[in-house]
């Protein structure tokens, strides 16, 4: 090891990837943020201190090896840093770019206390991207040990489980209802954050695992989690369908046309391409859209209508900037989108004209009051300080209910709010059925749900009497010149895996 | 199986973006045509006849680049393994696929049975009205109350008699049958509610009364039964999305509360619905349904020659 680095010898400014400008990127749909260059990768993992007790690590709800695998990079083994993150993380592209870095890893990073933290984000999007460039994958050697389980939801949550078990051997399929996979990956986060692209490769992961999918299934319906496993004959299920049903507000004028929730905007343009004129589904916007929330659904909602060529877009929340539930990078992207914020902003109305459509919105002022027990200052509101403007379009983001689905269909104990039960290794009030993600915990985060599926294939696997043994990955052979044929490894490394 | 099933890889990442591959599509397997717009296909998928309840749908996406639309399950074989549809082409897609659906095609998604099935109670003398092409969605109802033992009263509505479908099958599961015919060609002359005036007179025991038709129908019938506080379920059918409970594009107001009619219906009581927040919640898209319906008209005009002169 060469000399030990400090706060005073390391680069002392954070990386920055190169963005599309923002007048131009609201005009599109393609990524926001470039990836990093190897050059920047490098310099930016000279940044980390490599703690001996690493608190990003604790930030991290999967605990990824963050100082593992920065230090790869910094050794340009970028394979060996993909095979660090995917010991935790199976989905380093998708993380690196959705994760709230800032209060997860890279908060209670060291390195922000005087500087910029270390992107930690930015370098495991690096180290995925690469990965799916150069068609890496960790396949291992895997006994099939003929156990059968039943994946509910193909959202992250169903994503990390299906891995699991298909890497502890078992025959996984995951059923959706969608006629796609990748749940909020695929419906509600845009492909300028998140491209398609990059879920694709995930699932294909997935697949060259031997997890099949089987999208179009509306399990709860077309058949029951009992039916599962009993006369399906899985022998243990996991449950990650997701929170989803949107709340309204309930004041005046919710259920006027041209009010609709950010779910059915965000499905309507990313999962049904209504963006796109060679695709039926409409999607009709107006000049001037205003959202209310400030959540990540809210900032996806209104840098889509930004696109889709709305001229005004107004963000209104009752409380302040500080506040808000969004990853800091989305509303500093939203608001050099143009995006016009009303913080401290409550709807009271929303306006009507004669056929039912929006004309407008009434609100209220607010200002934050006395910290409650909490110690948490609530918004209270500011006494005659209506006001009215102009609005064709409404957008709600203000959360969402659990689905009821596997609720109505199924005997599993809810919580109160219909959110589903489970015990310390996620395992819900049915024998074999466990469940994690948000139709758990409420809407939470992609890592999150990522690391629930995760614990509940642990919990599932104790269940089933399966030992954990240590994986044995396939070699590959090295060198990018496998892909240049355009056969893929993924595929040659799989057929060799399981005819072998 | 499920292991060698994958090794068909190449390809996977175009399969992820479709779902599913083209020829692993829903097969259709009958196709009737009722009239010169309202059409029947019949789809093979044995899990869902094992699973279909009445009072249920499906979502269908015709090709890849579709709108998914909700279609009523209007019957169902568990034998053979298939559910029917019955098809008004209205706009857009309705009409391609009223073009493109033959038997030996297939559809590129299909996915349900969704919704509550309709609770076929304990009432002993009901009463199913079925308006135009409500009259199709309201027969597995009428046919499971009379397995339950009730007696059954069908009313079906139409514009003419040549519109008319569906008589015999509604004959074989109903112990009374009125056909109304606005024109009077067929049956009673006048709307079903003239039908529900009727029954009811004639039955006085009448538990429940069950309505599907366009909105304005099952106002009218809701209103018909209220006086005579008879128990009355109509089938909503707002535009919608996913119908999962996910997109809230389904809402309607019903007891002054709102519901999404996908996962806390299709069905609710009539007497609670409030159907002018229905009627103006579907005239949403109008603009749009409009000029995609224009578009597509246009185009079909376009091609139309050199697929007559390809196939014949
Ligand atoms: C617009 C938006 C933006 C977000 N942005 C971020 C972000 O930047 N960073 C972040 O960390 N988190 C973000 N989140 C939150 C994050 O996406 C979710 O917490 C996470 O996706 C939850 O994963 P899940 O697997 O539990 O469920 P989901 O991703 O919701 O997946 C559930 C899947 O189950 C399917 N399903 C439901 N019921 C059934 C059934 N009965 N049968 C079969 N399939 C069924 C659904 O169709 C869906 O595909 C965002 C969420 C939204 C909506
Ligand atoms: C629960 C339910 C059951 C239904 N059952 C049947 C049925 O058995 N047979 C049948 O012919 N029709 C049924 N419909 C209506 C059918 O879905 C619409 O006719 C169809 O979506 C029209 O699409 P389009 O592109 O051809 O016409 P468009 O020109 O797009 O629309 C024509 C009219 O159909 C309605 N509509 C449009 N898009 C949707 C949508 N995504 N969801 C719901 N309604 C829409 C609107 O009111 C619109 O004014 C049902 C609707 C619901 C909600
Ligand atoms: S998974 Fe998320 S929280 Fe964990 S290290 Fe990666 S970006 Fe940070
Ligand atoms: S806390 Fe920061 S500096 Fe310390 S190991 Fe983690 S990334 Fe490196
Ligand atoms: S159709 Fe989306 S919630 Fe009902």
């Amino acid at each position: 090891m060469a000399k030990k680095r400090t706060i005073r010898t390391i680069p002392q400014e954070r990386t920055r990837p190169h963005e599309q400008d923002p007048v131009e990127r609201a005009k599109n749909f393609s990524e926001v943020t470039c990836v990093f260059s190897i050059e920047d990768a490098v310099r930016e993992s000279e940044r980390c201190l490599f703690c001996p007790d690493p608190k990003c690590v604790e930030g991290c709800p999967v605990g990824i090896d963050i100082p593992g695998f920065i230090r790869k990079i910094g050794e340009k083994d970028f394979r060996g840093a993909y095979d660090v993150i995917t010991d935790a993380n199976l989905l380093a592209s998708v993380c690196g770019r959705v994760c709230p870095q800032e209060t997860q890893c890279e908060g209670p990073c060291p390195v922000g206390e005087n500087l910029e933290p270390v992107a930690i984000g930015r370098l495991e999007r690096f180290v995925g991207d690469m990965a799916i460039q150069e068609r890496w994958t960790n396949i291992p050697y895997v006994e099939p040990n003929r156990y059968r389980v039943g994946i509910i939801g193909s959202g992250p949550a169903g994503m990390a489980c299906a891995a699991d078990m298909a890497k502890a051997g078992c025959e996984v399929t995951v059923f959706e209802a969608f006629h796609v996979p990748g749940g909020v990956l695929r419906y509600g986060i845009p492909d300028f954050r998140l491209p398609n692209e990059v879920i694709d490769a995930e699932i294909d992961n997935l697949r060259a695992l031997g997890v099949r999918f089987e999208c179009n299934t509306l399990v709860g319906r077309l058949f029951t989690i009992e039916q599962m496993i009993g006369e399906m004959g899985f022998d243990a299920v996991f449950v990650g369908t997701g929170a989803g049903y949107p709340r309204f507000m309930g004041i005046p004028g919710d259920s006027l046309n041209n009010v609709l929730s950010a779910n059915e905007l965000l499905t309507r343009c990313n999962m049904m391409r209504a963006r796109d004129s060679s695709h039926d589904t409409p999607l009709p916007l107006g000049r001037r859209v205003a959202v209310i929330g400030a959540g990540n659904t809210a900032m996806d909602a209104m840098r889509v209508c930004m696109r889709l060529g709305s001229e005004h877009v107004y963000c209104i929340y009752r409380r302040t900037k500080a506040e808000s539930p969004a990853r800091v990078e989305e509303v500093h992207h939203a608001e050099e989108e143009g995006i016009e914020f009303h913080w401290l902003t409550n709807p009271i109305e929303i306006l009507g004209d004669a056929e039912g459509n929006v004309r407008g919105m009434r609100c209220i002022r607010m200002e934050l009051g006395e910290p409650d027990e909490s110690g948490r200052r609530g918004p209270v509101p500011v006494a005659g300080s209506e006001f009215e403007f102009e609005a064709d379009t409404v957008v709600i983001a203000i959360g969402t209910h659990a689905n009821p689905i596997i609720g109505q269909t199924a005997k599993l104990k809810l919580s109160s709010r219909g959110y589903i039960e489970v015990d310390e290794n996620l395992a819900t009030s049915m024998a074999g059925v466990f469940a994690g993600g948000d139709i758990v915990t409420g809407a939470a985060t992609v890592i999150e749900a990522m690391g629930a599926g995760r614990k509940a294939a642990r919990g599932m696997k104790a269940w089933l009497g399966i030992r954990d043994t240590d994986t044995v990955y396939q070699p590959e052979p090295v060198g990018g010149e496998a892909t240049i044929l355009g056969i893929g490894i993924a595929e040659k490394n799989f057929v060799r895996v399981h005819l072998g | 199986m499920g292991r060698n099933g994958s090794l068909e890889a190449p390809g996977t990442r175009a399969s992820t973006m479709l779902g599913t591959s083209k020829d692993s599509g829903y097969g259709i397997v009958t196709r009737e045509d009722f009239s010169d717009v309202t059409f029947l296909l019949e789809i093979r998928h044995p899990l869902m006849a094992q699973a279909a309840q009445p009072g249920q749908f499906v979502i269908v996406m015709s090709h890849a680049e579709g709108e998914r639309i909700p279609l009523t399950i209007a019957d169902f074989d568990r034998g053979k393994g298939t559910i029917t549809l019955v098809i008004q082409a209205v706009g857009k897609t309705t009409r391609e696929m009223q073009q493109l659906c033959r038997i030996g095609t297939s559809l590129f998604a299909l996915v349900g049975p969704m919704g509550v099935p309709s609770h076929v109670g304990g009432a002993r003398k009901v009463t199913c009205v079925g308006g135009g092409l409500g009259v199709a969605p309201v027969f597995p109802q009428a046919r499971a109350f009379k397995e339950a033992g009730a007696y059954v009263i069908g009313i079906i509505g139409f514009r003419t008699r040549a519109l008319v479908f569906w008589e015999d099958k509604f004959r074989s599961c109903c112990d009374e049958l009125i056909v109304c015919t606005d024109d009077g060609s067929m049956g009673v002359k006048g709307p079903v509610t003239e039908g529900i005036k009727r029954a009811i007179a004639a039955h006085p025991d009448i538990g429940e009364v069950v309505a599907i038709g366009p909105p304005l129908m099952m106002k009218a019938c809701a209103e018909a039964t209220r006086p005579h506080k008879i128990n009355t379920m109509v089938s909503l059918n707002p535009v919608m999305v996913d119908g999962t409970g996910m997109c809230g594009g389904c809402r309607v107001r019903v007891g002054g509360q709102i519901k999404f009619a996908c996962v806390d219906g299709p069905d609710f009581d009539g007497h609670q619905v409030d159907f002018e927040d229905l009627t103006t919640r579907l005239r949403r898209f109008a603009t749009e349904e409009k000029s995609a319906l224009d578009r597509w008209s246009e185009s079909c005009r376009m091609t139309t020659p050199p697929e007559e002169a390809g196939g014949g």
